[in-house]
Parts: C-alpha cells; structure tokens; sequence
C-alpha cells in the first residue's frame, strides 16, 4: 500500500532567517549562540515580530547532554529568547536534527495547530577534544558492530568513498575538488568558520615557511598543497583532513509562518513548497554504498509536493560532512546522474558561477558543522540568496526563484529535503 | 594517543550480549558463524534481531553459513580515534560480503593494507577476545 501524494495541510512561508558566526567559540555556549542567531533571524526581516507572536519553537540539537552535559534544552532556548510559557520541543535526528525540526515547523503550521513557529538549531562542541567528539558522533552509528572492529565515523564514509572511487573511476583529487569549491565559496561568507580559500591557506603556508627560514614547500596548486601528507594527512584513505568538515560551535534560526500571514511579517517572502524525509539502513544492511537511499526518498516526495524536477532547482545547499558525501547528495537528488558528480564538479558545474551553483555558503566543509544547527543553517544561505542579499557570494546571473536543501543524519540514516520558492 | 591515556589500558570496545544476539556470539566464541535465516521469506539477516524485516516474520533459524565472501568495501585509518586503536595504526577496516549475502564490519587479517581490494575473495577466521566473545575476521581466501 502506497502513501497518497503528500501535501500540505496549508501553505507555509519562511519571513526570516540568521544564524551565529560558526567557529570555535571557548565563551560561549549554546545558549549564547542561539540568542546570536535569533538575533540575526529578527534583523534580517522586513518587519518587526513580537515574541508574544510566537505560538511555538522547535530546536534541533544533536547532544548537548554529551557535548555540554545539558538535557533538556529547548525551554531553555524558549527563556533565553522570551518565548516562555510558549511550547518548545528539542528534535534529534543526529546530523539532521536542524533539517528535521524545520520539517516539523512546516507540519504543525500546515495541520493548523500553530500559526508561527520559531525553529531554530544550535551545538556547541568545542569544548571537548577531538576523540571525544568523535565518539559522541559516533553514538549516531552502530555501537556493537562498527565498535568492535574500529570503524568510527569518517570510516564509514571512507567505505562509501571506496566504493564511489571503485564503481566509477573518480579519484581522491576529485574529492578534494570538492573541497576548494567549497572553501572558494565559504571565503566570501563573514560567518564561515575557515573564511579563507585553500589557496589562502596554501599561501600562508608558504609565507610561514619563509619566514621561519624553512624549507619552501613545492606547491604550484591547490591540488599539490592537498596532495602532500604534511599540510593535509590521511584520516581514513581515501579520506584527508580536508575532506572532513570541521568541529564547530554554532546556531541559527529561521521564522515559519502560515501562508497567509507571510506579508504581515515580509515584503517578500519565501514559500516552502515541499518537504520530505527518508530513513535508510545502517551501512552493513545497504544494497549499494554509492547512493543514500533515504536522500532518494526525501528528494522524491519533496519534488512531488512542490511539482517541480531536479533541472528546475537553481541552487542547493547540500550536506558534505565529507566531501564523498557531497557528490553522492548532488546525485541522490537527481542533480547528476549516477557516477557524473564527480565530473560535473571537475568541470566547474557546481562552483557558484557554474549550471547548478552548490554549497554558495562553504557548505558544513568551510561554513562549519555545528551538528544541530547545520540543517538550519543551509537554509540561512537559501533566504539570503534568493533575496539578493548574499552580497560578494551572490550566485551571478540568476533570478533565484526555486532552491533546495539537503540535510542528512549520519551515513543516511535520516536524510530530509526542503524545496523553496520564491514568488 | 595523548598524554592523558598513559598508564592506563583502555581496551577495544567489545559487543554487549543480548538476548537476541547471544546466539550468534556464542557462534562465534565456537569458531562457528551463525547466520539468522527466516523460514517464512528466506531472507538471511545480519545484524542478529528479532523480527525479519523484510516478512515481519519472527519464525528464524540459525544456521553455519560457509564464512567465504569478498571485500565490499573498505577503508584504513591512519588517525587515531579510540586511543585503544593507537598501535594498530594504520589499520583497515572492511566491509565483507557474505556468500549468503550479509555484510559484515570486520578487519582483514593476514594480507598487507595495499593488497586490500574491492571483490577480494575472503574466508572468516576468528579472534578470540575473552572467553565468551570472539570476533569474526576475514582473510584472504587460501586456494
């Protein structure tokens, strides 16, 4: 038995969207961050909102129990930025815990039940070293049998990576192309956590050296500086330091409200016109490491709501956590075919100035990765775009009308699609 | 691994026995690899669970499975995340493809990380961690 056509109750529009700066931030908690971005959620809109307005707030965070030592936190959200004694519901979908608590603004505005919903995301995970944030992460995997043999998490993405590399012939410098694109993109982006090309860091690199009096490294490109093991070692082959996103505190917050009320709150509005969320197995139960079966799904029910196909989406932000994971996003999503992501990228396809500009934000590889919040944070990137106001990363040339985000739990055990548009 | 774990042996995270998964544990503590098989559709299911997922069937036999697959996929970390792992590094980790369809997280034994290949034919051995748990590793098939 097949589900009927999945469609909103009523239209929903977004009138809204900031987030904090993403970094590593020693002074400040998620609390804080979460009032930075609600900050820049109110500045960023038309007209003013009044928290009494408000009927309801959803916040996505993956662990601030592990990373914090802080259950519970949703009414703390709610107090921090005056909402009390309005509703406040936490949602964990590890990785996608923002994409997901979006999803549940859209569907408890559509039932009716709520008017105006404040979703936001925040995490804070600096505070603990790199091993210990790993195996918090890794608590989104499978403890018994990944565990036992050392398979941690940007292991499991390696093995898709593997796979990909195996199946289709791309190369590791394919993967890290996606990783300058990325960083090329961020570097326009005041509240991305490494703001800075890798030709930046190449560069820099290279003056130290000087200055120190060193040896000069023998870097001509990009490609050469992320080649040699000293500037970029393997994490898990085929996977380098700079194919992982980073460890980042951060937050961000956007405003549903019902479709009708959207010019109350906005001179120009953006409607959500599809939604949809997937599950899939853990990597020992998949068909085929090269596709994620629930971003397939997501994609599929989300193109359906909004009676649109992939060619007409004109920008995406995409869920690299890994640089693999990006072409298989741009894939999963109908973007590429099956085996060609690597190549469009090669060619320039996916670069801001390119066909279907991906990431304009640095995406979590150079923006950050503030688990709970990225989610939401992609759709920080799609607001500002879409109303011109991207300023020096503005994608050239196009009156952005119809975007998409792509947001994934772990290796794909959730993964959720927003469709936006712009009327 | 850093300072703070020295003088202390942490040890290799090991599977927790369940009810559901004893079986296969007690399998493996004999050298023996049981695989869930669903009498009702056939399927064979790895992880060890309750119900079949893809019958809903909770009608299932254990059965030896030959333990002969090929390497799915893999990958060798050459960073240190569980300072338990430190002296294996680098060390692979595979993703094994039972005969019987399956797949396994598991490490490939007794071959060079290099030599490790997609389609590589593989046999289980097992390696005896205490006296109740066993893991199942792979090695390439011997001719």
């Amino acid at each position: 038995m097949s589900r009927r056509a999945p469609k909103l109750g009523r239209g929903v529009a977004l009138v809204g969207a900031g987030m904090s700066k993403f970094g590593a931030f020693a002074d400040k908690t998620s609390r804080d961050l979460f009032v930075d971005a609600f900050n820049a959620m109110t500045k960023s809109m038309d007209k003013a909102i009044n928290t009494e307005d408000i009927d309801a707030l959803y916040v996505g965070n993956y662990s601030s129990d592990l990373f914090e030592g802080q259950g519970h936190i949703a009414p703390i959200m709610a107090d921090w930025v005056g909402l009390v004694p309005k509703p406040a519901t936490r949602v964990e979908d590890a990785c996608a815990s923002g994409g997901v608590a979006i999803r549940e603004g859209i569907i408890a505005i559509a039932s009716g039940i709520y008017d105006i919903v404040l979703v936001g995301g925040t995490e804070k995970m600096s505070n603990l070293p790199t091993e210990q944030v790993t195996d918090t992460l890794a608590s989104a995997s499978d403890a018994t049998y990944e565990g036992s043999c050392g398979f941690t998490f940007p292991g499991l993405y390696a093995a898709m990576a593997t796979a990909y590399m195996d199946k289709y012939g791309a190369s590791v410098e394919h993967l890290m192309k996606v990783g300058i694109k990325n960083h090329n993109n961020g570097a326009l982006n005041p509240k991305a956590q490494f703001n800075k090309t890798i030709k930046d860091l190449m560069n820099s690199r290279i003056e130290k050296a000087k200055q120190k009096g060193e040896q000069i490294p023998d870097w001509h490109d990009e490609i050469d500086f992320l080649r040699d093991p000293r500037a970029n070692p393997v994490v898990a082959w085929p996977m380098r330091l700079f194919d992982c996103s980073p460890i980042t505190d951060g937050a961000a917050c956007i405003l549903l409200v019902a479709e009708d009320l959207a010019k109350n709150f906005s001179d120009d509005p953006i409607y959500v016109v599809g939604t949809g969320q997937g599950s899939d197995h853990a990597l020992h139960e998949r068909d085929d490491l090269t596709s994620i079966l629930s971003a397939r799904i997501a994609a599929q029910e989300a193109y359906k709501m909004a009676g649109v196909t992939p060619e007409e989406i004109q920008i995406a932000e995409v869920h690299d956590c890994f640089t693999i994971a990006e072409l298989l996003a741009i894939e999963d999503l109908g973007f590429f075919k099956h085996g060609e992501a690597f190549k469009a990228t090669e060619q320039g396809l996916t670069a801001r100035d390119g066909l279907k500009p991906i990431n304009t934000s640095g995406g979590l590889k150079s923006k950050g990765h503030p688990v709970g919040a990225s989610g939401v944070g992609q759709v920080v990137e799609i607001w500002h775009q879409m109303r011109g106001e991207a300023g020096p990363r503005q994608v050239p040339g196009k009156d952005i009308r119809l975007t998409l985000t792509h947001n994934v739990g772990a290796t794909g055990g959730t993964c959720v699609v927003h469709i936006f548009q712009r009327r | 691994m850093v300072g703070k774990f020295e003088g202390f042996e942490i040890p290799k995270p090991i599977p927790a026995l369940t009810e559901d998964t004893k079986p296969y544990w007690e399998g493996c503590a004999r050298h023996e690899l049981l695989i869930q098989h669903c009498q009702d559709c056939g399927h064979f299911r790895f992880p060890p669970s309750g119900l079949c997922p893809k019958c809903m069937s909770t009608n299932t036999e254990w059965v030896a499975v030959s333990g002969k697959g090929q390497v799915y996929s893999w990958t060798i970390f050459h960073y240190v995340y569980h300072p338990a792992y430190a002296k294996d590094i680098p060390y692979n980790v595979a993703i094994v493809q039972l005969n019987e369809g399956p797949l396994l997280h598991t490490n490939i034994v007794e071959c060079n990380n290099e030599d490790i290949y997609i389609g590589m034919p593989v046999e289980v051995i097992f390696e005896d961690v205490n006296d109740e748990i066993s893991l199942p590793k792979f090695r390439p098939l011997s001719k």
